[in-house]
């Protein structure tokens, strides 16, 4: 997507720059395919193809998909554990996209990231305290008293004892780990804090601690969050915004409670009348079943991904990539049918 | 409607070094002919193991079943040998499991291991028993089902491995079917493929369902009744419309309002406080009691017992001796 194009589609953005945190224009990230003795390339898997939003500073953004549709990729791009193939990400009026290591260290600070599994992100060969530590001894910040006090400060802010900070991780619960998880993510005040499927590892009434928990820290320290997700109900919960990924491909941006109420998205619709009922007596609207599964994003098909699934498919859905347009302030859809 | 199977007093002990841990601890309940019951709870209530032991397939060694009765069409299947238990399993009862990727045998054809099944319990020849698993695989939904049967398994995605798991565990007209999180590890459109289907099936064959998750909207979908496990032991058990609309047990009340709706919005979520205890570490009193806001001194000390509190609903709790609870 061009700048113009942007520009034209994006008009809340283009009226309204200040309180935008980070802006990702025309994200994509091709994987190389390689096959043969001497390693050649022989294709692409496309996770990210030409992904665009913004987030607004102190919202919270769900980015929501099946599995494969490249929400992780999208985070783990925009923090640069991948370098993106092309497109602009642009944090607080600076495009990470192109720099190098050295000039994204301060950015480093400001984007925070939590995984989903809470067994494998944390090292089991450190005690607590050491792992949040650590990035006060990367980026050299404080004396060793006031880094243990800011230590014992975070455990607290989670909800856990700061006499805990001698222990290792396997020491704790799925919940607990995970809640060392956001204490790291927050060591160095960040700015946006990138949540990976934070939740979606945990029981339930542990999900819920840690939701509350993630509400609390956004409204005390101005956060603002990714929320990448797949459970629709968490994702309604947390977010303002939401993301409808597809395939490597953005289908409908809105807020959410347009999202839910007037979803435009054959795609959306879809993944909405899919969700369980949520009580057993509710009367089920209708629900549409896609047929087949999702297809291979090293072989997308071609004009718009989602064509081969897609109740309303025309003739015109097998040539041409749909745009994501704004269809009403602030609501952005990519799909023929409204053209 | 008839009783299918009963289970009285149910405990699966896992042995190691110096400890016992009472992961199934003393489970009653029966699921009757033609209803699904589901069998809620979270990690560690021991809801799995709960099922392995009906199916006789405690992991070994380690685990064992020291008590109990688990009476089936009128046997008790503990007191089977190996022998008689093979007759059982996937003829009677067949089970689905969790995980679509790993339980089926990945170097074998889709078509040998449905035929496989068939050709042990009823004695098919090799022709039948392929005609049969067709007919199987265009009941769950593969329409070009002669292709899919001498496919391997990597070759298919999450969501028909899964079918291929139901139209196996089908196959012999099992009178229980036990489903342990057979959704679990499916995208929500999926899933929802698989839920029409398992609705359409258990009525088609009339079989009784055991459906094992943590997700309650999979019970809301599904289930008839539903049994409430925590820490080993059933807290609640109850119809499911019941259960939404004014469930007994605290952690059931706790459970219920943790989960995120998609029809209201609140600021936060109600949780239950605290970790779900090991079973190494279990409570000496009621399980629940380290998380239980109507925590009591008695709760310390007794274990309170599954009572009928209303006809049809069991509750674990002493809050209901107290008359508190409403």
């Amino acid at each position: 997507m061009t700048v113009e194009t942007l520009a034209k589609n994006q008009p809340s953005v283009k009226n309204d720059k200040s309180d935008i945190l980070l802006e990702v224009n025309g994200l994509k990230k091709y994987f190389p395919v390689k096959a043969g003795i001497l390693q050649k390339t022989v294709g692409h898997v496309k996770a990210v193809d030409d992904v665009s939003f913004f987030i607004k500073k102190g919202e919270t953004f769900g980015l929501v998909g099946e599995s494969g549709c490249g929400k992780s990729t999208t985070g783990r791009t925009i923090i640069r554990l991948y370098e993106p193939t092309e497109g602009e990400i642009i944090f607080d009026g600076q495009d990470l996209s192109g720099l190098k290591e050295k000039q994204l260290k301060p950015y480093r600070k400001d984007i925070q990231m939590v995984f989903q599994d809470p067994f494998s992100s944390l090292n089991p060969r450190k005690t607590v305290g050491t792992i949040l530590e650590e990035p006060f001894r990367v980026h050299n910040l404080y004396s060793k008293a006031e880094r243990k006090e800011r230590v014992e400060h975070l455990l607290d802010r989670v909800g856990l004892m700061p006499q805990l900070r001698d222990r290792y991780p396997h020491e704790f619960s799925g919940g607990q780990r995970q809640r060392i998880g956001i204490a790291r993510a927050l060591t160095l005040n960040p700015k946006l804090i990138i949540g990976d499927e934070p939740v979606s590892a945990l029981d339930v009434s542990i999900q819920s601690q840690v939701l509350n928990i993630m509400n609390d820290l956004q409204k005390e320290f101005g956060l603002t969050y990714l929320f990448i997700a797949h459970d629709l109900a968490v994702v309604k919960h947390i977010s303002d915004r939401i993301g409808v990924m597809y395939l490597g491909r953005m289908m409908e941006v809105t807020d959410k409670r347009t999202l839910y109420s007037n979803p435009l998205h054959p795609y959306t619709q879809a993944l909405l009348s899919a969700i369980p009922k949520s009580h057993p007596s509710e009367v089920k609207r209708e629900r549409i079943i896609l047929k087949g599964d999702v297809p291979s994003p090293s072989n997308p098909p071609k004009g718009c991904v989602f064509h081969t699934r897609c109740p309303q498919a025309m003739d015109h859905c097998k040539e041409v990539v749909p745009e994501l347009k704004e269809l009403e302030p602030g609501h952005f859809v990519a799909c023929h049918l409204y053209n | 409607m008839s009783t299918l199977l009963q289970v009285k007093n149910l405990k699966t002990h896992f042995f190691s070094k110096n400890k016992v841990l009472p992961v199934v601890d003393g489970v009653d309940f029966e699921v009757k002919k033609g209803e699904t019951l589901a069998i809620v709870g979270e990690s560690g209530s021991g809801k799995s193991i709960t099922s392995l032991s009906i199916m006789g397939l405690v992991p070994k060694p380690g685990g064992k079943t020291v008590d109990g009765e688990i009476i089936f069409d009128g046997t008790d299947l503990l007191q089977l040998s190996e022998n008689e238990m093979f007759k059982v399993r996937g003829n009677e009862i067949a089970m689905i499991f969790q995980e679509p990727m790993t339980s089926l045998n990945p170097v074998l054809t889709i078509g040998e291991q449905i035929t496989e099944v068939l050709i042990y319990h009823k004695k098919m020849s090799k022709k039948e028993a392929r005609q049969k698993a067709v007919e199987l695989l265009k009941i769950v939904g593969f329409a070009r089902a002669e292709e899919i049967l001498d496919d391997y398994p990597h070759r298919l995605s999450g969501g028909m491995r899964q079918r291929v798991m139901i139209a196996m565990a089908m196959s012999c007209d099992p009178k229980l079917l036990i489903a342990d999180e057979p959704t679990t590890a499916l995208d929500v459109t999926v899933q929802a493929q698989i839920l029409e289907l398992m609705k359409e099936l258990s009525e088609k064959f009339d079989s009784s369902i055991i459906l094992i998750t943590h997700d309650l909207g999979v019970v809301a979908e599904l289930a008839d009744r539903v049994i409430v496990m925590y820490g080993g032991q059933v807290v609640e058990e109850t119809g499911i419309v019941e259960l939404f609309d004014n469930p007994l047990h605290p952690y059931s009340k706790g459970l219920l309002g943790s989960v995120p709706k998609l029809d209201e919005e609140k600021e936060r979520l109600s949780s239950i406080g605290g970790n779900v205890p090991s079973p190494d570490n279990f409570p000496k009193g009621c399980r629940f009691v380290t998380r239980c806001e109507h925590a009591m001194e008695k709760c310390l000390t007794e274990q309170p017992e599954l009572k009928e509190i209303y006809p049809g609903r069991k509750s674990r709790c002493f809050l209901h001796d107290e008359g508190g609870n409403e």
